[in-house]
C-alpha cells in the first residue's frame, strides 16, 4: 500500500532533539512510506491553548492545515501535539480539511501498531529501559490500558519494544504515574512539577534501568533536565530512536552535538 | 485562611520546602489509590457501574426541579420541614434562626463539605454558638484551628505525632503519647459528652431520594447517628444536586462510594433518615449556592454529578505532593479546582492551571466527570474573561505571532535561539524557575528543519 506521509516534528523536537526526528522520518522510510517534511511548519498551537489562550492559536491552525492538508497521513513522534491537534485543530475557512486532519493524524507508535501493523523490527538495544507512560499519548490517545481503569491490559510502545533485539523493559512501582512536565506548568508550578519529576526519576533508578524512553520528548526533557542536575548515569531516550538503533543509518545524539 | 492572598503556586512552593512530608503524604495518599483500585478489581463489572451511575446523575441534573420539588413533597408528607438557601448566607442565617429558636448556644455537628463550603462554622462562632465537629479527622483540625485538606480524610496531612501533640493540649492526654488506639479512646470519651449534653445536631447528606423524601448520611465512625438519635432536632444541610430519582438507584451509589473513596466495600454506617422519631424536630435545608449557575455552564454542569468521594485527590499527583491546603478552598483536589471558579473566578483563577491536565482524575471518578477536559475549558474561560496576567497575555501574543509566520520562525536564528529566548521553560536565564532544580539541553549544531533541507531536500518541490 502506497502512503504518502507528512511529518509533522513538534517545534523543540526541531529546535533540541533533531535526531529524534531523524530517526522517526528513517522509520517510517524504511517501512515503504513516501515522506515529506513540509519546511513552513512550526507549532501545533498547544503552548497557547493549554494555558487558556486557545482563542489565539487561529494562526497556528490555518498554517497546521496548508501544510498538511494534503496527505493520506500526517505522523509525528509526540503523542501530546498530536492529542492537541485531534482534539483542538478547527477552522471557519478549512472547516472540513481541519476535520479530515483530526482523522488522519497519528502519533509514531499508533501508527507503526494500528496502521502499518508492524510485526517485525530490525533494531538492537542491549540495554536495561523504563518506560514512561506519557499522559497524553497514554490516557488521551490510549496508547496503553490505563491503571486507573478496570479493563485488560495492553501497552502498544511495550509491544513495540519487545521486538528490539536485546532489550530488557524493567517494572516500576508507579506504571502510569504523570512526570509534571505539563506545559507551562513546568515554570509556572515550579516546586511540584520538580518533585514530580524527581519522584519518577527515582522509580526508574531504583528499577535498575539504564534509559528511561516516552513517545513523547517533553516529558523526557523534563526528566533530562533533573537527571542532568542530579549528575545521574540513567538517560532519556525517545522510542523512536530505540525502534531504530543499531543500524548503520542511525545518526546518536552526537552527531548533532555542539560540545 | 490567612494565605488565601497567595496562590497555589506559591503554597505548593511552602508545602514542598519539606521534602520528606511531601513524601509521606504522596505516599499514604497512593496507598488510598491503590485500596481503590483493589477494592474496584472485586467488582465484575465496575466500569458498567461507573457508566450507570453517571447516566443516573445525568438524568437527575437534566430534571433537577421536578426531582426538588417531588423531593420537598415527600419529606414535607414525611414530617420533615424543608428550607431552601440560594447561598451560603442564607443557609447559615436559616441555621442560626433554628438554633436561636431552640435557644441552644451548644451543637455538635458531623461531617458536612458543604457547611464547610458555607463556612458555618465561622458563621456560628461570630454569633457565640459552639459548634463541635464529631468526625475524628474534622475534630482533629478543628483542635488545630485549621480547615480540612481532604474532603474523606480531612486531617491526612497531620502525623499522628501533631495529633498527640494537640490532643495532649486541648483534652489532656500525656505527652509524647501518639498512640492511634489510645488517642482514639480519649478523642471518643471527649466526644461522648459532647453527644450526651447538646440539644440539637447537625448532619451532611449523602443522598436524598426524590421518590420517598429519606435521606442518606453515610459515615465510618457512626457519629452522624449517634448526634442525630440523641438530639431533639436533627437539622441536615445539602447541595441541591445530592438528589437522586428513585431509591432503587441508591444501590449504584453505594457501591461507588465506598470503592472509590477509601477502597472498602461499603461505607461502615449509611443511615436512611425518613422521620422525625416522636418529639423530634427534623429540619433539611437545601443549598444553591452556585449551583444552578454551573448548572446553566453546558461545558461544566457535569461538575454537579460529584459524589465527593475524592478519589479524585488520592490518584492526582499535584494534589499528592501540593497538599490540600494549597488549593485555598473547601473542596480541593482536581473536583475541587472546577468547582471552585463558578463561585469566585477571580480568587480562584489559579486552581484550574494547578494542574498537568494527566487525565488520572477524569479516569477514577465514579460518576465520569471529565474533569481534566473542564480543567482545559476553565483555563479558556478564565483568560476570555480577562484573569490572565497582563504580561502572560503579552508572551502569548509574541509566541503565537511567531508560530503563525514560518518565515520569522525559521530566520530568528540558529536552531534553539529563538526558542530559548521565547518558549516559557526554555527561556535562558537564571530567573526562569525551570533552571531552579534542572538544566536544559544545548541547542544542537543544527535543527531538524536545517539537517532536512541539506539532506532531503529534493522531497520538497
Amino acid at each position: 500500500m502506497f502512503m504518502r506521509v507528512g511529518l509533522f516534528i513538534p517545534c523543540y523536537i526541531d529546535q533540541f532533539y533533531p535526531q529524534v526526528a531523524v530517526a522517526t522520518l528513517q522509520i517510517l522510510e524504511r517501512s515503504g512510506c513516501e515522506v515529506v517534511y513540509p519546511l513552513k511548519q512550526t507549532c501545533c498551537g498547544q503552548p497557547m491553548a493549554n494555558s487558556g489562550f486557545e482563542h489565539l492559536t487561529g494562526g497556528c491552525n490555518e498554517l497546521f492545515i496548508k501544510n498538511f492538508a494534503e496527505f493520506d497521513y500526517i505522523v509525528s513522534p509526540s503523542g501530546s501535539c498530536v492529542l492537541h491537534i485531534k482534539d483542538h485543530l478547527h477552522s471557519d475557512q478549512a472547516a472540513a480539511p481541519a476535520l479530515a486532519i483530526r482523522s488522519k493524524i497519528y502519533e509514531l507508535v499508533e501508527f507503526l501498531t494500528d496502521i502499518l501493523r508492524i510485526e517485525k523490527i530490525e533494531a538492537r538495544f542491549p540495554h536495561k529501559v523504563g518506560v514512561h507512560q506519557s499522559c497524553h499519548g497514554q490516557r488521551g490517545l490510549k496508547l496503553s490500558q490505563m491503571t486507573e481503569l478496570m479493563a485488560p491490559a495492553f501497552s502498544k510502545p511495550e509491544r513495540l519494544l519487545k521486538l528490539v533485539e536485546g532489550i530488557e523493559l524493567i517494572e516500576l512501582d508507579r506504571k502510569d504515574e504523570c512526570c509534571g512536565f505539563g506545559g507551562t506548568f513546568c515554570v509556572a508550578e515550579e516546586a511540584v512539577s520538580v518533585k514530580m519529576g524527581k519522584d519518577r526519576v527515582t522509580d526508574h533508578t531504583l528499577h535498575g534501568a539504564e534509559y528511561i524512553t516516552a513517545a513523547d520528548m517533553s516529558c523526557l526533557m523534563h526528566l533530562e533536565g533533573i537527571l542532568e542536575r542530579q549528575q545521574s548515569p540513567l538517560k532519556v531516550i525517545h522510542i523512536a530512536e530505540i525502534l531504530n538503533a543499531g543500524r548503520q543509518e542511525s545518526p546518536s545524539p552526537d552527531k548533532f552535538s555542539n560540545a | 485562611m490567612s494565605a488565601n492572598h497567595k496562590d497555589h503556586a506559591a503554597l505548593a512552593g511552602q508545602f514542598n520546602k519539606d521534602e520528606q512530608r511531601v513524601d509521606w503524604h504522596d505516599q499514604t495518599l497512593w496507598w488510598v489509590r491503590q485500596k481503590r483500585d483493589k477494592a474496584a478489581h472485586q467488582v465484575a463489572d465496575w466500569e458498567q457501574l461507573r457508566e450507570t451511575a453517571s447516566a443516573i446523575k445525568n438524568n437527575t441534573l437534566s430534571r433537577l426541579s421536578e426531582y426538588l420539588e417531588q423531593f420537598e413533597e415527600q419529606a414535607t408528607r414525611n414530617g420533615v420541614t424543608i428550607h431552601w438557601a440560594a447561598d451560603a448566607q442564607e443557609h447559615n442565617e436559616i441555621v442560626t434562626a433554628l438554633l436561636r429558636k431552640h435557644k441552644v448556644d451548644k451543637i455538635v455537628k458531623s461531617k458536612s463539605m458543604l457547611t464547610e463550603e458555607c463556612h458555618l462554622n465561622d458563621h456560628l462562632e461570630q454569633q457565640g454558638i459552639e459548634v463541635v465537629d464529631t468526625d475524628l479527622g474534622e475534630r482533629i483540625v478543628q483542635l488545630a484551628g485549621e480547615p480540612p485538606s481532604h474532603i474523606v480524610l480531612p486531617c491526612i496531612h497531620k502525623k499522628k505525632e501533631e495529633i498527640g501533640e494537640l490532643f495532649h493540649r486541648h483534652l489532656g492526654t500525656p505527652e509524647g503519647n501518639a498512640d492511634p488506639q489510645f488517642l482514639t479512646r480519649a478523642a471518643r470519651l471527649h466526644l461522648r459528652e459532647k453527644f450526651l449534653t447538646r440539644r440539637i445536631a447537625i448532619t451532611g447528606v449523602n443522598f436524598a431520594i426524590a421518590e420517598t423524601g429519606e435521606f442518606v448520611v453515610c459515615t465510618n465512625e457512626g457519629n452522624a447517628d449517634m448526634g442525630a438519635h440523641l438530639a431533639d432536632v436533627h437539622i441536615a444541610c445539602m447541595g441541591i444536586e445530592k438528589i437522586i430519582p428513585e431509591r432503587r438507584h441508591l444501590g449504584v451509589f453505594l457501591r461507588l462510594l465506598a470503592r472509590s473513596a477509601t477502597g472498602q466495600p461499603i461505607t461502615t454506617y449509611s443511615s436512611h433518615f425518613r422521620r422525625p422519631r416522636k418529639g423530634q424536630e427534623m429540619h433539611l435545608v437545601l443549598v444553591d449556592n452556585g449551583r444552578s449557575v454551573q448548572l446553566g455552564r453546558e461545558a461544566f454542569r457535569n461538575s454537579l454529578k460529584c459524589i465527593r468521594c475524592g478519589a479524585c485527590m488520592n490518584t492526582c499527583p499535584v494534589y499528592r505532593k501540593s497538599g490540600g491546603h494549597s488549593y485555598h478552598t473547601a473542596i480541593a483536589g482536581p473536583i475541587g479546582a472546577i468547582l471552585a471558579p463558578n463561585l469566585d473566578m477571580k480568587k480562584y483563577a489559579d486552581l484550574p492551571f494547578a494542574s498537568t491536565l494527566c487525565g488520572s482524575c477524569s479516569n477514577v471518578c465514579p460518576v465520569k466527570i471529565d474533569i481534566h477536559d473542564q480543567l482545559y475549558k476553565w483555563r479558556q474561560v478564565i483568560v476570555q474573561e480577562g484573569n490572565a496576567p497582563v504580561a502572560k497575555k503579552a508572551s502569548m501574543q509574541a509566541m503565537n505571532w511567531v508560530l503563525s509566520h514560518p518565515s520569522v520562525y525559521h530566520t530568528a536564528g540558529k536552531a534553539g535561539r529563538w526558542f530559548m529566548q521565547n518558549i516559557p521553560f526554555a527561556v535562558n536565564n537564571r530567573l526562569n524557575p525551570w533552571y531552579k532544580q534542572r538544566d536544559m539541553p544545548a541547542p544542537p549544531k543544527e535543527s531538524f528543519g536545517e539537517w532536512y533541507k541539506k539532506n532531503k531536500s529534493d522531497k520538497n518541490k
